[in-house]
This record gives structure tokens, C-alpha cells and sequence, in this order.
């Protein structure tokens, strides 16, 4: 079958599945989930085979197919297609096979659900819309399945919605998100103009060589569009300061939360990022490798204080992807996209692990409430410990090489730029705290005495639906890894980001721009059997060699250290007490310690901010309604009763007292004449004398 | 000689103005009894003076206009009073009977009791 059949096909299946479910999951026996398993299944193993074609190709594009969607007056009309290459293979590899996996889980997880089927059906919607925006060749496909992405977040979020916090956050991950969409419409919109087509292949056009995106003009467009996308990028993928909805989002189900918001959807911000690597400038990647930096480090001091599991992961997911901006703003091509590759799989593995923790203490989250569930639920504690060694950059995890990758470029970076140092400074803080965060709520759930005694009783090991995924990312966090991923390598990357990437390094190379040394050394991770840049990109190189032994020994010790003070203050002796006591420490350190727990108050920010604002205007134009609009017409309406009060007097007054006059007049005057008719013979005589003698007076004295 | 006619018109004794007054002193006067009787058969009474009266009138315009002059045949006047005469005479025919039927009905000639067909 051919490749551009096995895309196809792996886009159409779970559409097929998401059809079916939606609209006939209540005829099917258990509600067709295993369409949804079935279909999943399928496309994982044609993803499977098309990463082995992709391994195995000599060009880097495997499939480039196009079509005219909407006939335009231009010679040529509007297309949509569908691009495979080294990136959307092993993209579709990860989504398909942590979709998968945590299909397979929520069988287990969800099984007494109340509504089960519509969370198949938004699950293998969900895929659906995730493996298109994967496969799209344009920024308007990529557009659509965002946004539908976006949808079946806030659908799944949303599962629970009788449950006003789950309603609210699932509106609150739709519109964050939704803001930072602006952001990236508006560099849509810029690329649109600039360049006439929104597909990659016409933009890198654009971008390459001499730099014909800004030809000719004053404002710096290229940076502005990339600076838009990225905000897209940001929202999705919960950058500060939009990275309010990720905690928010832990209302769904467990297993929503590892394949959305741990594995693919958060990691679409990252993949737009790396697919556009060539259309950054160096102030854009600045600019995104600083916003990762914060990201990164704030989130994980926010991690440290949380009690509830899943927060702690959310956090950790938030924090790593921070990571992965980094990784890409520094340049970084390799990392960014090997750690995203990493990341999902040991995280949707922890988040499916806290699942599975979750389900045998009845939905309890909190770990004040855990402890001691290794005894119970040991295949559970041991896939945990995997994913976190992973997570901490632990060798020969996967994690390990991923994070080093990331944290040797930083390093190099910031020694070629030293005014850049906080890039750095917060990728080693952030994996001190990774590695103690991590490990505190492994030690505060699996290890010492349980602190519930009744929950503790009743906890057992999950069904093998639930444990099966957890073994099979466990297995996966374990052996992603190798250097750096030698399957990634394998990857041819595409032929323009590689071309495009070594002409832009070469153009900033002559006009000076900050980032040359670092551009060049992406090009040259990026191709590496083309020729070497000339030596400029040699230092660039050797620096970054040193870069890594140096980034290496800094973050296992780190790491060490985290895990060090974690256990410190954790793990618990025989008598049930620890080295250090965390709740003096948090007493000591009171104000710091709210900070944290608040989350630096950034939801009360937004709400006295943004929320506060969209009421006071409201409140604004309901008193204008109600005062003027509402006064107008009111006076309007006073015309209106006053003419009518005149009308009645003139109408009970005048007219009636006419008619009735008259009335009366005839009246009277009948009444009167009535009179004469006395019926005495003697006044009929009397008159008829009157009236003979007024007449003839009349007519022959008067006429 | 002038053959003499008893119809001789030209110097009288007496103007027309003086047959006009007698006749309108006539007519007064039965309009009086007309209007101011009691009993019907007086109101009659009343009436006869009246036409009368209009007689006089006539024959005396006739006598003074010339009328007896105009030839042997020129009777406007008389012929006129005549037919008057005559209606004077069915008329009072007429309505004494009514009266008599009046007097059947009512048991009395006072007019003034007879007013049934008042307002």
C-alpha cells in the first residue's frame, strides 16, 4: 500500500470510529468501544510502517500530495493536502501509540461510566483531529484540526459537567486557548499577505535565501508572523501566561488528561513550532525560548507544594514543555522535538500510573491520603518509578538523553550570549526541582506508612487493561532514548528545513544576527552528511560538544541532588519519621509557601483582570440599556399615551357632547313642540288663524 | 235713452273701502267665535261668519273692479260666491255630522274636554 494510502487511512479510521460512535453507540454492544480500540490499533501499526519507510527512505519527503479545495480567480486555486515526512512520522508513531494505549485504559478506568460511549467518541475524535493536524501541508488545515482539537479538549474536560469545576474549566481551556488562536490568526493573516499561500512549502520559499519575506520594508514581518504563530503555540501548548487552563484541566477523567494534555494535544504548540523552524527569526526564537524558560522554571516551583496528584503533573507537564520551547528557541531542532517524542510517552505512562492510583483509592487525589500503595499495587509502583526516572533525566531512560540534548544547547547557547544566561539558569534549576518534585510524590504515595488507613485497606491492583499501557509506556520510556534517539537521527529531516535553515544561518552569518553560531550548529545537527558550514559553524560545533560534557555532569548531579532532598524529607524511617519535616519547613517559610500553593495568584490576576473587565463593561452597557435606550423609547411611548389622553377627552368631551347635545336639542325641541298638540280643537284653530295671518303678512307686506 | 241696469256701475253712494271693512269686521269677529267657543256647533257658527265674510270680499272686488261692467256674462264674482255658498253648505254638512258623532263618542259638545289626541 502506498504511503500516502497508509496516511489516508491513518487520518480516516478514527474518523470512521468517531462517525459510528457518535451517532449509533447506544445499539453497540458496550457502546462500540472496541471500534475505537480497533481503530487505534489499525492505525498504529500502518503509523508503524510508515516510520519504517521513513526510516528507511533516501528522500526526506515521503509523501507530498495536494489538491484543489476551493476554485479561486488566481491561476492557481486554494489547496489542502497532506505532507509526510521524517517529523509527521514519528509524530504519527507517538499519537497513535499513546492514543492506544490510553484507549485501552479507559476500558478499565471508565468502565461504570455514565456516559461511556460519548467518551469514545470524543476520544477517537480527539485522535482524529490530532493525526490531521499532523498530516496537514498548510497553516489552514493545521487551523481546523486545532481547533477541533481544541473542541474535543473542552468536550472531554467537560465529561463530568455536572460538575460546575469541570463545566468551568473546561470553558477555561477553551478560551485561553482560544486567545492565543488570535495571536496566531494574526500571524496567519501575515503570512497570508506577504506570501499569498499558507502552505510550508511556499513559506520556506519565502524565507530562504536572501530573505524575501521582509523585502522592501520597515517592519520586521517575518519576526511579527512567527511571533502571532507562536502565540497559537503558547496557548495550546500552556506557555506563561497562558498556562492558566492546564491545572484547570485535571477535572476530566485521568486518562483524558495523559493523552490530551501530557502526550499530543499540548505537544501540538511544539510540534507547529518545529515544523515552522525555518520561518523564525533569530528575535522570535528569542522570545520563544524565553517564554519556555519561565515556563519552565515557574511551573516546577509551583509543583513542589501541590497535594493533589494530578496537579503535580500538570505542573511537571507544563514545565516540560517549557523545556521544549527552550529546546527550540535556542535552536535546538534535535531536542525540542526528541523530548516532545519522550515526554509522551513518560508522561501519558505517570499520568496513566496516577490513574491507576487513583481508581484503587475510589477517586481519592489526594496524596495526603496516600501512602504506602507500593504493597498494593506493585506492577503500578514499578512502571511509576520508570516513568519518573525518566522524567528527572535518570540514564539509560529515554529522558535521560532527551533533557541532556535540550540542556547542552541551552548551555551552548548561553556561552556563545552570555547576556542570554537565564536560559540556561532555569533548565538546570527546573531539573533540580524535576528530579524533587518527582520523586517527593513517588515517596509520599508509594512509600511509607499509609495515611488512610480505610482507602489503604480497600486499594488493589488494576485490571490488565489498566496495567497493560502502563507497562507497554514504561517499556517505551526505557527505550526511546539512545543517541540522540538513533531512529531520529535516521530521520532525514526535510529537505527545505535543512536547506532553508543552513541559507538563513548563512545569510545571518554575513549580516551578524545574534544567533548565527547557533542557527548554523541546528543545521549542521540537522544534516549532518552534507557538508560542514564554513568555520564559523566549526566553533559552533566544538562548542557545543564541550557544552554537553559540561550540561551532563550538571544535570545527573543536579538530579542527584533533587532526589537527594526528596528523600530527605520523604522517605520515611522505620519509625515513621523523616530526615527533614517538610511541614516545619513550610511554616518557616510561610509567605513563599502560599505563593506557591496559589499558584503567584495568577488565577485571582486574571479574574480581577480580564473577568473583572468583561463585567464592568457589561454592567456599563446594561445601565446604558436600561437608562437610555429604554428611556428613549419610554419617552416615545409618553407621546404615545399623552396623544391618546387628548384623544379621549377630545373624543368623551367634544364629540359625545355634540352627539348628545344634538341629542338633547332634538329632544328638548320635540319636547317643546310637543306642546301644541293639546288635542283641543280650539288652539288647532287658534294656529291655523296665527299661520294664515303671518303669511299673508309675509307675502304682501314683507316680499 | 241708456237702458238702465240695475248693475250700475260708477259713482255709489259708498266706496269699496267701506264693503272691505264690514267684511273684515266680519271676519274678525267669526274668528273670534271661531276661536273662543266652547261648544262645536259655536265654532261652526264661527266658520259660516268667516266664509261669509270672504264673500262680501269678493263681491264687493267684484262690484268695484269693474267686474259688472265687462258684459252680461262677466259672473266671476257672483258665480264665485255662489260656489262658495255651496262649500259653506257641504261643509257645514260634514262637520255636523261629525259633531253628531263627536256628541255619540264623547256625550258632550265642549271641545275642551275632547282632547284625547294630545301629546
Amino acid at each position: 500500500m502506498s504511503t500516502l494510502n497508509l496516511a489516508l487511512m491513518i487520518f480516516l479510521l478514527p474518523v470512521a470510529a468517531f462517525a459510528i460512535l457518535a451517532l449509533a453507540h447506544r445499539r453497540l454492544p458496550r457502546h462500540g468501544d472496541f471500534l475505537a480500540n480497533g481503530s487505534m490499533g489499525l492505525a498504529l501499526l500502518a503509523s508503524i510502517v510508515v516510520f519504517a519507510r521513513a526510516l528507511a527512505a533516501e528522500e526526506p519527503i515521503l509523501v507530498h500530495w495536494t489538491f484543489d479545495w476551493v476554485p479561486t480567480s488566481a491561476a492557481r486555486a486554494l489547496q489542502g493536502g497532506v505532507l509526510v515526512d521524517g517529523v509527521t512520522a514519528f509524530m504519527l508513531v507517538v499519537v497513535t501509540s499513546v492514543s492506544f494505549l490510553v484507549y485501552l485504559f479507559s476500558v478499565g478506568y471508565m468502565k461504570d461510566d455514565v456516559r461511556y460511549g460519548r467518551y469514545y467518541a470524543s476520544l477517537t475524535l480527539f485522535s482524529a483531529s490530532m493525526l490531521g493536524l499532523v498530516l496537514a501541508d498548510n497553516l489552514l488545515y493545521l487551523f481546523v484540526f486545532w481547533e477541533l482539537v481544541g473542541l474535543s479538549s473542552y468536550i472531554l474536560i467537560g465529561h463530568w459537567f455536572e460538575r460546575k469545576s469541570a463545566a468551568d474549566a473546561a470553558v477555561k481551556a477553551f478560551i485561553t486557548t482560544r486567545i492565543g488562536d488570535v495571536g496566531m490568526l494574526i500571524g496567519m493573516l501575515i503570512c497570508y499577505w506577504k506570501v499569498g499561500s499558507l502552505a510550508y512549502v511556499d513559506l520556506f520559499a519565502a524565507v530562504s535565501g536572501e530573505n524575501l519575506f521582509n523585502a522592501g520594508s520597515d517592519v520586521d514581518w517575518q519576526t511579527w508572523a512567527g511571533v502571532g504563530l507562536f502565540f497559537g503555540a503558547m496557548g495550546k501548548s500552556a506557555q506563561f501566561p497562558f498556562h492558566v487552563w492546564l491545572p484547570d484541566a485535571m477535572e476530566g477523567p485521568t486518562p483524558v488528561s495523559a493523552l490530551i494534555h501530557a502526550a499530543t494535544m499540548v505537544a501540538a504548540g511544539v510540534y507547529l513550532v518545529g515544523r515552522l523552524f525555518p520561518f523564525f527569526t533569530p528575535e522570535a526564537f528569542l522570545f520563544i525560548a524565553y517564554i519556555g524558560a519561565i515556563t519552565a522554571l515557574f511551573a516546577a516551583t509551583i509543583a513542589t507544594v501541590q497535594d493533589d496528584i494530578k496537579k503535580v503533573l500538570a505542573y511537571s507537564t507544563l514545565s516540560q514543555l517549557g523545556y521544549m520551547m527552550l529546546a527550540l528557541g535556542v535552536g535546538g531542532y534535535v531536542a525540542g522535538l526528541f523530548h516532545l517524542t519522550t515526554h509522551a510517552f513518560f508522561k501519558a505512562g505517570l499520568f496513566l500510573g496516577s490513574g491507576s492510583v487513583i481508581h484503587a483509592m475510589h477517586h481519592e487525589q489526594s496524596m495526603s491520603k496516600y501512602g504506602g500503595l507500593g504493597k498494593k499495587l506493585p506492577l503500578t509502583a514499578a512502571t511509576y518509578l520508570v516513568c519518573v526516572l525518566a522524567i528527572i533525566g535518570c540514564p539509560p531512560f529515554s529522558g535521560f538523553f532527551s533533557k541532556d540534548e535540550i540542556l547542552a544547547a541551552a548551555l551552548a547557547f548561553a556561552q556563545e550570549r552570555g547576556e542570554h544566561w537565564f536560559l540556561a539558569f532555569s533548565g538546570f534549576v527546573t531539573a533540580f526541582l524535576t528530579a524533587f518534585y518527582m520523586f517527593r510524590q513517588f515517596f509520599l504515595t508509594f512509600t511509607g506508612r499509609p495515611r488512610d488507613a480505610h482507602a489503604y485497606e480497600h486499594a488493589h491492583e488494576s485490571p490488565w487493561t489498566m496495567t497493560v499501557p502502563l507497562v507497554a509506556l514504561a517499556i517505551l520510556a526505557l527505550l526511546a532514548g539512545g543517541k540522540p534517539g538513533w531512529w531520529f537521527e535516521k530521520l532525514i529531516p526535510p529537505h527545505e528545513t535543512a536547506r532553508t535553515v543552513r541559507a538563513y544561518a548563512a545569510y545571518h552569518e554575513t549580516a551578524g544576527g545574534p544567533l548565527a553560531p547557533v542557527v548554523v550548529q541546528a543545521a549542521e545537527r540537522l544534516a549532518p552528511t552534507e557538508e560542514h558550514a564554513p568555520a564559523a559553524g566549526d566553533e559552533a560545533h566544538a562548542g557545543a560538544h564541550g557544552a554537553h560534557g559540561l550540561a551532563m555532569t550538571l544535570a545527573l548531579s543536579l538530579a542527584f541532588l533533587g532526589v537527594l532532598v526528596a528523600a530527605a524529607a520523604y522517605w520515611q524511617r522505620r519509625d515513621g519519621a523523616t530526615y527533614l519535616n517538610p511541614a516545619l519547613i513550610a511554616r518557616r517559610l510561610r509567605p513563599l509557601h502560599t505563593l506557591l500553593w496559589n499558584k503567584y495568584y495568577f488565577d485571582e490576576l486574571y479574574g480581577l483582570i480580564f473577568v473583572g473587565m468583561t463585567l464592568g463593561v457589561m454592567r456599563l452597557m446594561a445601565a446604558f440599556d436600561r437608562i437610555v435606550i429604554d428611556g428613549i423609547v419610554n419617552f416615545a411611548g409618553l407621546f404615545g399615551k399623552i396623544s391618546a389622553f387628548v384623544s379621549g377627552i377630545l373624543d368623551n368631551w367634544i364629540v359625545d357632547g355634540a352627539v348628545n347635545g344634538l341629542a338633547g336639542l332634538t329632544s328638548l325641541s320635540g319636547g317643546g313642540l310637543a306642546q301644541t298638540a293639546t288635542g283641543r280643537v280650539r288652539h288647532y284653530l287658534l294656529f291655523v288663524a296665527l299661520g294664515v295671518i303671518a303669511l299673508s303678512v309675509l307675502l304682501f307686506v314683507a316680499i | 235713452m241708456r237702458p238702465q241696469s240695475f248693475l250700475v256701475v260708477g259713482e255709489a253712494p259708498l266706496g269699496l273701502e267701506a264693503y272691505l271693512l264690514v267684511a273684515a269686521i266680519l271676519f274678525c269677529l267669526g274668528l273670534v267665535a271661531c276661536a273662543a267657543r266652547r261648544n262645536a256647533v259655536g265654532i261652526l257658527i264661527g266658520i259660516e261668519l268667516l266664509l261669509n265674510a270672504a264673500n262680501l270680499n269678493l263681491l264687493a272686488f267684484w262690484r268695484f273692479q269693474g267686474g259688472a261692467m265687462s258684459g252680461p256674462d262677466a259672473l266671476d264674482g257672483p258665480i264665485f260666491a255662489v260656489f262658495v255658498i255651496i262649500l259653506a253648505a257641504c261643509e257645514a254638512a260634514v262637520a255636523l255630522g261629525i259633531v253628531i258623532n263627536l256628541f255619540y263618542n264623547f256625550g258632550t259638545v265642549e271641545v275642551d274636554n275632547i282632547n284625547k289626541l294630545r301629546h
